[in-house]
């Protein structure tokens, strides 16, 4: 599929190549080359997929599909007028354009054959989790994710718990909506990005009912000690510590040995769970007797820090790593990655220490200036 | 961090004690009569050497603390040169040693002595293996002199082959020449023990420091498991153990020795079989040297060798027997620990970034696994073989004191000072000589009793950590890499003189040994022979282990010690059976009791007791 993502820039105006191009696909179908086609969330969980790491399946409407439902909902022509003259200080004037461009993408529905693939990977994608509709985080894909401030994209929107085909396809439009805040086009004007070349994907992925979540860093985020892997865990989902709303149970594993080295267990209030009825995602206060109990269990953190090692071998460098244990499965095979990135700031430091290095002596110089410098007591 | 002054600690003299001074050497006192000693010793930091000396020290037993505060001060100071620090200084109270490092402050002095250290120590580093086998050969020989030293009886009548042969010299004159051999064996021995060390400590030390300034958490363990060695002789003991077992087997004669826990019995039984004489004769060759191994640290007169005490080989012997009827394999896994070693050092070399890390990484990671064999083996040939055969020497002396009436019981020569038994030997011998009593029957009994009380209430008393004034920057390398002396460590010191009660302590902390996290039963063991009662899958605690202790480390699942640190014999043992190890805990077996719930995190050092 790799070869599919070639045609770099997505031609919103004639919908050049769209016959061959796929408008959907499943995530094990991509890999980290199809940024041009699903984004860079989607390509990155193909990626993560096709490297043998566990992460909840889900499929993606790729940027032919967004292509296409931008030329025939009409705005791909509209926008040149709509935004014409527009200053990205002109705060009044971009707002209502944002509210028009915005209101006009989330009434337009998806073209009745698009609509119908959507519902036969979603149908697909419930028998495969064997859950009766399965719910599902949409989250808009964006292609330009790695351009400096890439805010812009409207990367930040993801619902959560979306059930039924209606809702993925109203979640799917308010993603691709998200491209035209007001702040999205500003930021657009300033840099000289034209519009019509914006190209997004919607990712919809399996939500892991999760036990247990958080983050990992594949590197001692306190001295950048790399022979460590250090994980935040909160009972629920994962935003709690993801936002740092608790101070999460904290332990640090070795990376060569696997063991334990670290563990702090914290009161931890609040937990993000699924209400029953609503089906939505809620906070809650974590029953006082929970709260101190550990949220991970040790056979769990072993596993994680193995997947963890094994993505960072896959990327070759520290990774940033979201993380579930799912509640619907058995142990084993419960526990999921939801998300993988670059770790940035130690990285970029050693960037900057390599320009000054140090220089390797002989072991008895280093001993010799070791047993001169003595080591600090007190 | 704040500690007592020495000479308070030393003013509170235990009620009974009084005058106990004279049991060691004058130069060990603190001192309030010479003002410029008062003051270094007040401005000094001095701590309690409880990695060695987990007890207050017999008069007698001194000989070692004197024979390393000589060799290990001499290198440092007068034969390497290290620039910046002389040599280790020693004093006592009430039985307990305290020791500090002493520094070269001035910054002139520390740069004069730099080339000449770079020629010294770098002519041992760069010739290394060469040195060691020569090191080797003179350490063999001092043994086989101290085999060979007789210490005489004194006969009513000379043999007449002093008149024949024309001798010219008593029995009496060779009672004195040879206990003074006896003496200068054990101190040259012990002028051998450190030709090494130092530098072996210094590049252990290092590496570890390097590595830790790689990778902030890596655990002392880890690093200890890139260059331990794997045919290091401290394991022999053990092998010729299991060899013995299979060899019984084999013969058909392990169900005899199985049949009682008594050594005699055993071998009375053996003597009438034709294969049980046949066994016995490969268990005399295993004997000599390899059951000369202690089953202490070999510090203390009371640690016996396995040789003194057969029930505690034959002990072992039964239990891998019945592990290998049972069909477990009880060969040492080294193909495993070999690959495991390599797969730990090729990974954290993966992790670093930069090319000249990498390469200093290799430059002293070859250079400790050089060193790192002597460090380990040294023990065998020192602390092991030569005790045993002079500890056994030492009693012959007694033997003759006691026959001469100035000690009551052979075991009581270890309350006089080395120096003593010379004075008092004199008295035996112009006695015996002149045909009179010795003075000292009358005087060293009493004085004998007197000791044995002090020494109980040394035993009772607790020896805060450290005292004086701590300095800012340790410089001296035996003093982190084996006392383990950092900020961490004086802190913990000070908290450890705090437990008051033990029975209230829930949670305690030792250094992590070997990781990994067990919870069972405790059984604790205070000396080897208590190691008979350990049941399969318990937690072994004790005071500290040796390689006589290794058929335990067949039954249990983990082991918890007070004295050692990650290069302890029941650190690297456990790493070795892959099973967690908390060690220098310095209070595990005074707070935990057999049958105990108790949990072991050999990754963090951390102990959890249920009470």
């Amino acid at each position: 599929m790799a070869t599919a993502a070639k045609a770099t820039r997505i031609d919103t105006a004639s919908g050049a190549g769209q016959s061959s191009a796929p408008e959907l696909c499943w995530f094990e179908e991509v890999c980290k080359e199809d940024v041009a086609l699903v984004g860079g969330k989607c390509s990155s969980l193909g990626e993560l997929i096709n490297a043998g790491v566990r992460v909840p399946p889900g499929f993606a409407l790729t940027t032919h599909g967004y292509a296409r439902f931008m030329r025939e909902a009409g705005v791909g022509g509209a926008l040149p007028g709509m935004l014409e003259g527009l200053g990205h200080d002109d705060l009044d004037r971009l707002e209502s354009a944002s509210r028009e461009i915005r209101e006009m993408i989330e009434a337009h529905p998806f073209a009745w054959d698009l609509e119908d693939s959507i519902a036969e990977y979603y149908r697909k994608l419930s028998v495969r989790c064997m859950v009766p509709a399965v719910p599902v985080a949409v989250r808009s894909s964006a292609t330009a994710e790695d351009l400096p401030g890439a805010s812009f994209a409207g990367q930040q929107d993801t619902y959560l718990w979306i059930r039924g085909v209606d809702d993925l396809l109203h979640h799917a439009r308010r993603c691709i909506s998200s491209l035209f805040t007001a702040r999205a086009i500003a930021y657009r004007i300033r840099m000289g990005f034209p519009h019509e070349d914006v190209a997004l994907s919607v990712g919809f992925q399996k939500m892991a009912n999760s036990y247990t979540a958080g983050v990992m860093f594949t590197l001692h985020p306190a001295n950048g000690d790399r022979s460590v892997i250090a994980i935040d865990s909160n009972f629920g989902f994962g935003e709690s510590v993801v936002s740092g709303e608790v101070t999460p149970d904290h332990f640090v594993v070795n990376k060569v040995a696997l063991d334990i080295l670290e563990r702090t267990i914290c009161s931890k209030e609040i937990t993000y769970t699924v209400d029953a009825r609503t089906q939505k995602s809620v906070k809650i206060e974590t029953p006082f007797e929970r709260q101190s109990v550990q949220s991970l269990i040790d056979d769990e953190i072993i596993e994680l820090a193995r997947m963890g090692k094994a993505i960072e071998k896959h990327y070759g460098r520290p990774m940033d790593i979201e993380w579930a244990v799912d509640k619907d499965l058995p142990a084993g095979g419960n526990i999921f990655i939801l998300q993988a990135r670059p770790e940035t700031v130690w990285s970029e430091k050693r960037k900057a220490e390599e320009a000054a290095p140090g220089k390797a002596t002989t072991a008895m110089d280093y001993i010799l200036s070791s047993l001169l410098t003595g080591k600090k007591v007190s | 961090m704040k500690f007592p002054v020495p000479h308070d600690v030393k003013a509170k003299t235990i009620p009974g004690t009084e005058g106990w001074e004279r049991m060691y050497p004058y130069q060990y006192q603190f001192v309030t009569d010479d003002p410029v000693r008062n003051q270094y010793e007040k401005e000094t930091f001095w701590f309690y050497d409880g990695l060695h000396y987990p007890e207050p020290l017999y008069p007698f037993d001194t000989i070692w603390d004197e024979a390393w505060f000589l060799a290990l001060s001499q290198y440092n100071n007068r034969i390497f040169m290290v620039p910046p620090v002389r040599g280790v200084d020693h004093r006592m109270i009430n039985g307990y040693v305290y020791i500090s490092p002493v520094p070269v402050k001035n910054p002139e002095e520390i740069g004069s002595r730099v080339p000449h250290f770079m020629e010294r120590a770098g002519h041992y580093y760069k010739n290394w293996d060469a040195l060691e086998a020569k090191w080797k050969v003179k350490m063999e020989a001092t043994i086989r002199e101290l085999e060979a030293l007789e210490i005489p009886r004194l006969a009513d009548m000379e043999d007449i082959s002093v008149v024949t042969d024309a001798l010219g010299e008593s029995k009496g004159y060779h009672l004195l020449k040879n206990y003074d051999d006896l003496i200068n064996l054990g101190i040259k021995c012990w002028q051998y023990h450190f030709e090494f060390l130092n530098l072996g400590y210094a590049a252990y030390v290092f590496f570890l420091d390097f590595a830790q300034k790689l990778f902030p958490s890596i655990p002392a363990q880890r690093v200890t498991q890139m260059i331990s060695g794997i045919d290091v002789i401290m394991y022999q003991p053990d092998e010729e153990l299991k060899k013995l077992a299979k060899r019984a087997i084999e013969l058909g004669v392990d169900a005899a020795v199985c049949f009682s826990q008594e050594w005699t019995e055993v071998e009375a039984a053996l003597k009438k079989l034709p294969k049980g004489v046949e066994w016995l004769t490969s268990l005399n060759l295993s004997r000599e040297p390899w059951f000369q191994v202690s089953t202490g640290t070999g510090w203390f007169h009371h640690d016996r060798s396995w040789n003194d005490q057969m029930n505690v080989p034959l002990s072992g012997i039964q239990t891998y027997i019945q592990k290998v009827k049972q069909g477990v394999n009880i060969e040492r896994p080294t193909e495993k620990v070999r690959a495991e070693r390599d797969r730990i050092t090729a990974e954290y070399r993966g992790l670093i970034e930069k090319p000249e890390d990498l390469k200093q990484f290799d430059e002293l990671l070859g250079c400790a696994k050089t060193v790192f064999p002597y460090v380990e083996n040294h023990l065998f040939y020192v602390e092991h073989w030569f005790h045993s055969v002079f500890w056994n020497k030492m009693r012959e002396v007694g033997a003759i004191m006691k026959e001469h009436g100035v000690i009551a019981d052979v075991e009581d020569i270890w309350l006089l000072r080395r120096d003593e038994i010379k004075q008092a030997l004199w008295d035996v011998v112009t006695a015996w000589a002149t045909g009179v009593t010795p003075r000292g029957t009358q005087t060293w009994p009493k004085e004998v009793e007197w000791r044995k009380g002090v020494m109980q209430k040394f035993k009772e008393w607790n020896a805060p950590p450290a005292i004086g004034t701590a300095p800012e920057v340790i410089q001296e390398p035996f003093t982190i890499v084996l006392w383990g002396v950092t900020n961490s460590s004086l802190a913990d010191w000070a908290a450890v003189a705090e437990v008051k009660d033990p029975s209230t302590v829930k949670e305690f902390k030792g250094f992590a040994g070997s990781p990994g996290i067990v919870e069972g039963k405790a059984r604790v063991c205070r000396t080897v022979d208590d190691i008979r009662l350990l049941q399969e899958g318990e937690i072994l605690v004790a005071p500290t282990t040796s390689p006589s202790w290794a058929p335990a480390f067949a039954k249990i699942k983990a082991c918890v010690t007070d004295v050692g640190g990650v290069m302890s014999h029941a650190a690297i043992v456990c790493r070795e059976y892959g099973m967690p190890a908390v060690v220098g805990t310095g209070h595990a077996t005074k707070i935990i009791q057999t049958g105990m719930m108790i949990r072991v995190d050999g990754s963090t050092g951390a102990i959890t007791v249920s009470r």
